[in-house]
């Protein structure tokens, strides 16, 4: 489904992202873990579209296309989505009329006909459950004075109406007390099909888990250092990143 | 059919159409200028009464002792007055064939906003066929009004048909002392719309809506009348959301409107007027006098204006709340892009006791576009319990733009109950980012916000209207965002 080849991007003119590899199947659930400043949030904006994230070198191929030639709004009807570490805030603009206008906007991409507003409020009461959110939360703006546990699980309300190809989740565990978590992990859960593909990037082993990977890569100056199973993610929490920061140095030399 | 018959039906038709279009006067423009002469020949040419040739010489003498204003934070190079010439008589638009030899510009913005083939054709000066639904519409429609009573024509027909009530209201709201362009307003105005509905009778359309196609080219300087009797309701749109073009570049325009006790009157603007190029040459100046008085108990003015257009925009609907338990509303959508500047707002006087009024202003900037909002809430001693509630937002798109809040209190009264509350926000490229990544394209999620942002103005609109307004506010801001 995606496939990360040597990808170099700068941020305001300093590498970020100094030769990423990835291969990502349908079916899969993968982990990027890495310190502070490794370059993993970077590597999810990359990957929507964000203009400022210049891409120096390298290729990314999703779903047979050139992922990099298309806009972040193409790229979402592509049926790729990124929920965010900080959702941003849209007031005057309702959570359905973001919903019903994006998923309007991507069916009409793939050639698909516009839901009414019935077809359309139904589909949402029923993927609300999933993160057990409130009617009434419908009504109100984009993210405004939202908690942290509601824009997180906003986000992966979004996902779920949506229904993306490939879902990247960026540090959606952070800010999220035990309970806001395994909710928004079951939510994740339930969306898993063997046809879709999810990258959860995480600072910590918390959120893994409740969202089980395949893979666990771990990230390091803008590099993949390495690569493992999901017990890699335990041996970190276990022995901490500096373990692999030490072997990094010798990788790179 | 006889000979004679044939040449008195000749005759007829003729001479109808040789009346219709011809005034008593050969003349065809004044002399560039201003002065006694040049308003007297103005109104000769009008044909009109005594009395408002000498209100006219009133205003005239009263604005030569005036001064520009320029308290307004707006700029614009100095206008000479005396490079203009205050009367020329409306000409025909040249007929083009079809709409293949109209600017392919102007048809791709009909398109946007949703307006129709045969009202393009009209719009754009095109000739069309006979039989087009929106003029017999038009037609029923107006044999409908005279049934009951209400009266709506230019105001030139009002002078010569209604004297007395053009006698009586004219100035009554907006005096001719007023400032410094309602006072040239009153001087040299040309032509504009009356309406009078009587005691009781509710109007039961959309006043000018079925008529902006056909509506006569009234000029820069543009005088409206609006008196509603007791008891009676009206609900007037003023504009087009098709984009207008003029040669004058200066606009001064006057709006009067008269509520008597249990009145209504709803007043809409959607003004689009050419705002210059994205280099700020050209564009209108527009400088309004627009005022509302609820003369009687429990009578009701709601301002709504939609202002997207001209290169400058100075202008404050306001209310005189004299009545007691009358209401005043001020809703209102201002927008600026490129080099656009807006000083817009409204005042509220409050006289009568219980009398409230609600201010809702919603300032848009993008590109280099400056938009203020001015607005004044004045309470006098006698008004009892007045209440006032103000909320004047601004939002900004880009970094170049600017948004300034300008507001005044006058209260003389203890009982008064004023709330204010201001918001400035501005839209990010964090916020289209997010919205790219949920599918939703730049132009599209600038639309989004926006509306989201209007929305409680956009209601105060009629459906139709509404529904061209929100395509309009995409189209002004198109390219605002990199």
């Amino acid at each position: 489904m995606l496939e990360v080849i040597n990808l170099h991007a700068n941020v305001e003119g300093n590498e970020i992202l100094k030769g990423i590899n990835l291969k990502v199947n349908a079916g899969e659930i993968h982990a990027i873990m890495g310190p502070n400043g490794s370059g993993k949030s970077t590597f999810a904006q990359v990957l929507a579209g964000k203009e400022e994230y210049e891409v120096t070198d390298g290729e990314v191929i999703y779903e047979g296309k050139n992922l990099l030639d298309l806009s972040a709004e193409d790229r979402a009807r592509e049926g790729l989505f990124l929920a965010f570490q900080y959702p941003i805030e849209i007031p005057g603009v309702s959570n359905t009329n973001l919903l019903k206008t994006a998923l309007n906007e991507i069916r009409k991409y793939r050639g698909e006909e516009e839901l009414d507003t019935m077809e359309f409020l139904s589909l949402i009461k029923n993927k609300m459950k999933l993160v057990e959110l409130e009617e009434s939360f419908l009504k109100r703006s984009v993210n405004e004075g939202f908690s942290g546990g509601e824009k997180k699980r906003n986000e992966i309300f979004q996902m779920a109406v949506l229904n993306p190809k490939l879902a990247i989740l960026d540090e959606t565990d952070s800010g999220l007390d035990i309970d806001a978590l395994k909710i928004v992990a079951n939510g994740v859960n339930q969306l898993k099909t063997k046809n879709n593909a999810t990258i959860v990037v995480t600072h910590y082993q918390r959120l893994l888990n409740y969202i089980i990977p395949d893979f666990v890569h771990v990230l390091h100056k803008g590099k993949i250092v390495k690569s493992g199973g999901k017990e890699l993610a335990y041996e970190l929490e276990e022995k901490g990143y500096e373990w692999l920061k030490n072997g990094s140095e010798v990788l790179a030399d | 059919m006889s000979n004679t018959e044939v040449k008195q039906i000749e005759e007829l038709t003729n001479k109808e159409y040789k009346y219709g279009f011809v005034t008593d006067i050969e003349a065809d423009s004044l002399p560039k200028g201003l002065n006694e002469d040049i308003v007297r020949q103005l109104s000769q040419i009008k044909g009109e009464p005594e009395f408002l040739l000498n209100w006219r010489l009133k205003a005239l003498r009263h604005w030569q002792k005036m001064k520009e204003p320029n308290w307004a934070n707006i700029k614009y190079p100095p206008i000479d007055y005396q490079e203009i010439s205050y009367y020329s008589a409306p000409k025909k638009k040249p007929q083009l064939k079809s709409l293949d030899e109209v600017d392919p510009e102007l048809l791709e913005t009909y398109e946007k906003l949703g307006i129709s083939l045969n009202e393009q054709k009209m719009l754009a000066g095109v000739a069309v066929d006979a039989v087009f639904d929106s003029v017999s519409v038009a037609t029923t429609f107006k044999a409908k009004l005279n049934e009951m009573g209400i009266i709506f024509c230019s105001f030139s027909e009002a002078v010569k048909n209604h004297p007395d009530l053009v006698k009586k209201y004219l100035g009554s709201v907006v005096p001719y002392t007023d400032n410094f362009f309602a006072s040239l307003n009153s001087a040299v105005f040309s032509d504009g719309s009356f309406a009078y509905i009587p005691k009781g009778v509710r109007c039961p359309m959309e006043l000018s809506t079925y008529f902006r196609i056909n509506a006569a080219n009234t000029g820069q300087f543009e005088r409206t009348l609006i008196i509603a009797d007791e008891g009676s309701y009206v609900s007037y749109l003023e504009g087009c959301t098709a984009p207008m073009r003029d040669e004058n570049q200066l606009h001064a325009a006057v709006v009067e409107l008269v509520a008597l006790d249990n009145a209504q009157i709803k007043y809409s603007t959607v003004q689009n007027w050419y705002p210059g190029d994205k280099d700020g040459k050209g564009g209108i100046y527009n400088f309004v006098t627009k005022r509302g008085a609820c003369r009687g108990v429990n009578s009701k003015i709601s301002w709504t204006q939609v202002e997207t257009g001209s290169a400058i925009t100075w202008k404050y609907p306001g209310c005189i709340l004299q009545g007691d338990n009358s209401i005043g509303e001020f809703y209102s959508v201002a927008i600026t892009n490129n080099y656009q500047q807006a000083d817009t707002g409204t005042k509220m006087i409050h006289l009568g006791k219980n009398t409230k009024s609600t201010i809702i202003s919603k300032g848009i900037s993008a590109g280099r576009g400056q938009n203020s909002y001015r607005g004044l809430v004045k309470v006098s001693k006698k008004a009892d319990n007045a209440r006032n509630f103000s909320q004047c937002d601004s939002l900004l798109i880009g970094d170049r733009c600017g948004a300034h809040t300008f507001p005044y209190l006058e209260i003389n009264s203890p009982s008064a109950q004023i709330e204010h509350e201001a918001t400035t926000s501005k839209i990010g490229e964090d916020q289209i980012f997010y919205l790219n990544q949920r599918g939703i394209d730049t132009e599209n999620a600038i639309g989004l916000i926006v509306n989201g942002y209007v929305k409680e103005v956009l209601a105060e609109l009629p459906m139709e209207f509404a529904v061209e307004a929100t395509k309009l506010l995409s189209i002004s801001l198109e390219g605002s965002v990199g």
